[in-house]
């Protein structure tokens, strides 16, 4: 296996991240009567809002406290109050989220000062506001996103009694992603707060009547009482323990917490399923058995194809380890894992699996989609799984793409890709054999024809053209 | 329909909005956001990188955090009949330690390593709003970066809070400004030729309005910034006239060019079928030429022809429909209204991102009585007018789009990402087939089923 450590680089060309305030949006839409406000210049919530918009297909509100010049050199606090104020006004939230850019960070606004004057001077004891101090040099999205998470729990949490709920606290997946997750928790009978749930909020059903804070989200009281929860499972095996909301109540409330990756592929759905049994006691239904059966007659079916597969996984770090396992599960063996944030526990596990199998595989953290081509090319990627921006791959490479995660912008549907769960996985993996074969089918006539009767009396015909593509 | 604007709308935004007819005052524009209000309007670095990115074989190395070059990267329709460069995004992706010790040496490192890379002649830096706070000095590593490498390096300031969106048109304008500068030894001819300013070439748009300008015997002799390149700039000056269609971003270089090179300037639009004539019709009358003035009219004469039976086949479907318009700028706004009437449409709403006070003014005269017009709208006010005023289309950019299909209203992309041209004759008839396509679909017969049943 080989890693690129010495990765410093003085330009980043072509980006595989977003930056954190971004992130941060996404889990205050997962929580009922949400609004956020950023607190820095105008275009941020705005870069962010189309962004987000663009793969939800949903309108995304998000307001800015608009620094100019002046609250740039003086101070932001009249800005953000005012912000807080016409945001108020708008929204009647029931709660609020405040982010911080890499203006107000760099500036040195105190938002924690300037909160608690807010509520005091507006006598907003019940309103709950939140504040993440997410500067966009301080990490990517995903950092971001964690963050942000653990920043609304650890707001919110208060000494409960215990209860029989379990808390299941999930990454950036899809809407998609999330209801069926909650579809499997029902089908086993298990009593759940599932956070961020923004399964309704970023994909809401077309309604007679438009609200600008949609129906959804988990609720504020749940949150409140997830320290008294019998365990919490937290998909986030990647997550550092300063940004894990899991972490948090384990330390604080003594919440027993299960961090299991994302279930996508058998084995990661089935470590699920055992965790979930274990702590629940209660076994997996006929129903669940019926879809793991079916997806392992779909490994079957496919297994030959996806053997010619040499993929190139990039994302966020917990994607690109369940990708990556469903691969390797699958022998689509990943040549390039990529990630654009920095991710020690990633690079971890991912040698761990890695390491089984004594194949090279190219494993780049802190990268770009510069590093990325150049690696995917150099170790014969024959197919892209990651969000829209791998078209770069497509276009200037020829490797098809399987468009999986954030942000999918130049299709529509990013909202419901659907990939984990034994159903789940089996449409992923079904995307992911057929792009394979689509592309062996469009290239195969012209090929065999180059190597075998065009140029056939000059090669060396051997099996060993045939199977090029396979070899690792 | 009885409405007040006033009355719910916040205190600090009853000024932007007028119903015509009805208030006598001015609106209020071109002024920052209110804190809070959920601008739909972007940055100083947004407005500047939109109008300098399209040129297509420079470096655009943007000097900041990831973000700002990541949400922009070749998200933009511009083509490129050449280099492909523009459509990378490179970041110099500063950390907490740069902004703690200063991001200058990261900076030069930079474009060390993108000068080696890519060998461009020319390298825009844009600044971020941190960069515009730790104090590196932009100029200073850009003007050391172009002696070393014998090119040239052009800082953008564009810090995100040091205004709006159209600060950064001016931050574009001003790094134009001094790449055409010609150099006091270079001799420069003036030819009979024209620069077209306010053209990004989405979808190719510019190629066609170059095409109708050479029908009528006269050159293009560059384009701001359409398919533009580095060697075509430096030829600015030389043209005989200017001239400029998006305005909001470009009129401040065609002033700055009357001023240095005495190149006059005319105002001009090519959406729709009556701006685009008059248009083709005033850059005739510019030369005074009898050949060009023949040659304009055929040329407009048979273009009508062609694209006029289409659109009025899709005038009598649209006929009596409302649409509410919330785009960019002020040329825009204005020809859509016109556009619309073409094809039986009546504008019901209508505001900018960066509209300025003489195209409101130009606007309230093209608009009947009642229309709501409106600066920097926010989504509760959008929302609020389109369901007030009946509107069954609204034209906008990505961010406005989820919120007409959620309110069940059909929506026209009229923003940069757009992949067919709206330019010209031929994209008047994509216009109203986009507009068809839309309003006339099969999908909202779903819709209002499931309202009366919900």
């Amino acid at each position: 296996m080989k890693r690129d450590k010495a990765n410093y680089r003085n330009v980043n060309e072509n980006p595989c991240n977003m930056c954190m305030p971004m992130g941060g949006i996404l889990p205050f839409k997962g929580v009922e009567q949400s609004m956020v406000i950023l607190h820095g210049s105008q275009g941020c919530a705005t870069y962010m809002r189309r962004h987000i918009a663009e793969h939800f297909n949903e309108p995304i509100d998000v307001a800015s406290s608009a620094l100019n010049e002046k609250g740039t050199v003086y101070g932001g606090e009249k800005n953000r109050k005012q912000g807080l104020d016409n945001l108020i006004k708008l929204y009647s939230p029931g709660i609020i989220g405040i982010l911080t850019t890499c203006l107000a960070e760099t500036i040195g606004e105190d938002i924690g000062r300037i909160t608690s004057d807010y509520r005091n001077e507006h006598e907003l004891h019940r309103l709950p506001i939140i504040t993440v101090p997410t500067p966009g040099y301080g990490g990517s999205h995903t950092e971001g996103y964690w963050l942000a998470a653990k920043q609304i729990v650890s707001g919110l949490a208060r000494q409960t009694p215990r209860h029989s709920k379990i808390n299941i606290i999930v990454p950036h997946i899809s809407p998609a992603d999330i209801r069926e997750i909650k579809r499997i928790l029902d089908r086993m009978d298990i009593d759940f707060t599932l956070f961020p749930d923004f399964s309704d909020t970023l994909d809401r059903p077309f309604s007679k009547t438009y609200k600008k804070i949609p129906n959804g989200g988990t609720r504020i009281a749940d949150i409140a009482a997830m320290p008294g929860a019998a365990a919490t499972v937290q998909i986030g095996i990647t997550i550092d323990d300063d940004l894990s909301p899991g972490r948090f109540l384990e330390r604080e409330f003594g919440v027993p917490l299960y961090n299991v990756p994302i279930p996508t592929g058998l084995e990661n759905m089935d470590l699920f399923m055992n965790v979930l049994t274990e702590i629940t006691g209660s076994c997996m239904p006929l129903s669940l058995e019926q879809e793991r059966g079916r997806l392992l007659d779909c490994m079957i079916d496919s297994h030959k194809y996806n053997f010619e597969g040499r993929s190139v996984i990039f994302g966020e770090p917990e994607l690109v380890y369940a990708v990556a396992k469903t691969c390797m599960e699958n022998g689509i063996f990943p040549v390039v894992a990529a990630t654009g944030s920095k991710n020690a526990k990633l690079a971890e596990l991912l040698t761990a699996e890695i390491d089984k199998y004594e194949r090279q595989v190219v494993l780049l953290m802190d990268s770009d989609f510069d590093q990325i081509r150049q690696n995917s090319t150099s170790a014969g990627a024959n197919i892209a799984i990651g969000h829209s921006d791998g078209r770069y791959l497509t276009e200037r490479e020829g490797i098809p793409l399987v468009r999986l995660g954030f942000p999918i912008h130049d299709r529509v549907g990013g909202q419901r890709v659907l990939s984990v769960g034994y159903l789940g996985t089996t449409m992923l993996l079904d995307r992911v054999t057929n792009t394979l074969l689509e592309n062996k089918y469009k290239n195969y006539r012209s090929s065999m024809y180059e190597q075998f009767y065009h140029n056939g009396h000059e090669n060396n015909i051997s099996g060993k053209i045939l199977l090029s593509g396979t070899e690792g | 329909m009885e409405m007040d604007a006033g009355l719910w709308a916040l205190e600090e935004r009853k000024d932007s909005i007028t119903v015509k007819g009805k208030h006598k005052k001015q609106l209020k524009c071109d002024t920052d956001s209110v804190a809070g209000c959920v601008s739909q309007r972007a940055c100083v670095y947004c407005g500047a990188r939109v109008v300098l990115n399209p040129i297509t074989d420079a470096v655009h190395l943007v000097h900041g955090p990831i973000g700002c070059a990541s949400y922009t990267w070749d998200i933009r329709g511009s083509l490129s009949s050449g280099s492909e460069l523009y459509r990378n995004s490179f970041s110099t992706d500063l950390q907490e330690e740069d902004v703690i010790f200063g991001g200058e040496k990261k900076l030069a490192r930079a474009i060390n390593d993108l000068v080696e890379k890519c060998n461009p002649k020319l390298v825009f830096v844009y600044s971020t709003c941190i960069v515009g706070v730790i104090g590196d000095d932009l100029e200073a590593v850009c003007k050391a970066a172009a002696k070393k490498h014998d090119i040239e390096v052009i800082p953008v300031q564009s810090s995100g809070f040091i205004g709006n969106k159209a600060a950064g048109y001016r931050a574009a304008c001003d790094a134009l400004t001094r790449l055409i500068a010609p150099q006091k030894s270079v001799k420069m001819f003036r030819n009979r030729s024209i620069n077209y300013l306010g053209d990004f070439n989405l979808a190719g748009e510019a190629w066609i309005i170059k095409n109708y300008i050479k029908q009528m015997g006269i050159d293009i002799n560059v384009t701001f910034t359409g398919d533009s390149n580095y060697e075509a700039l430096k030829k600015a000056p030389q043209a005989s006239l200017n001239i400029i269609q998006c305005a909001g971003s470009m009129s401040y270089l065609a002033q700055k060019m009357q001023e240095q090179y005495e190149i006059p300037y005319i105002r001009v639009s090519f959406l729709g079928i009556e701006d685009t004539s008059e248009s083709l019709r005033r850059i005739a009358e510019a030369f005074n030429d009898k050949e060009i003035t023949r040659r304009t009219e055929k040329l407009i004469k048979n273009e009508i022809e062609k694209v006029r039976p289409t659109i009025e086949g899709y005038r009598e479907k649209l006929s009596g429909s409302k649409a509410a318009v919330y785009v960019g700028g002020g040329f825009k706004a204005i020809s859509l209204i016109k556009q619309f009437r073409e094809i039986g449409i009546e504008v019901v709403m209508i505001g900018t991102q960066t509209g300025r006070q003489d195209e409101y003014d130009t606007i309230n005269t093209l608009v009947d009585d009642g229309t709501v017009v409106l600066d920097d709208a926010n989504p509760t006010e959008l929302e609020r007018f389109m369901v007030q005023k009946g509107a069954n289309l609204l034209v906008g950019g990505v961010k406005e789009r989820p919120l007409a299909y959620k309110l069940g209203v059909a929506f026209v992309d009229h923003n940069h990402d757009r992949k067919h041209p709206l330019s010209g004759f031929t994209g008047a008839v994509n216009f109203a087939r986009e507009v068809y396509s839309t309003v006339c679909s099969p999908v909202w017969k779903f819709v209002q089923q499931g309202r009366q049943s919900l």
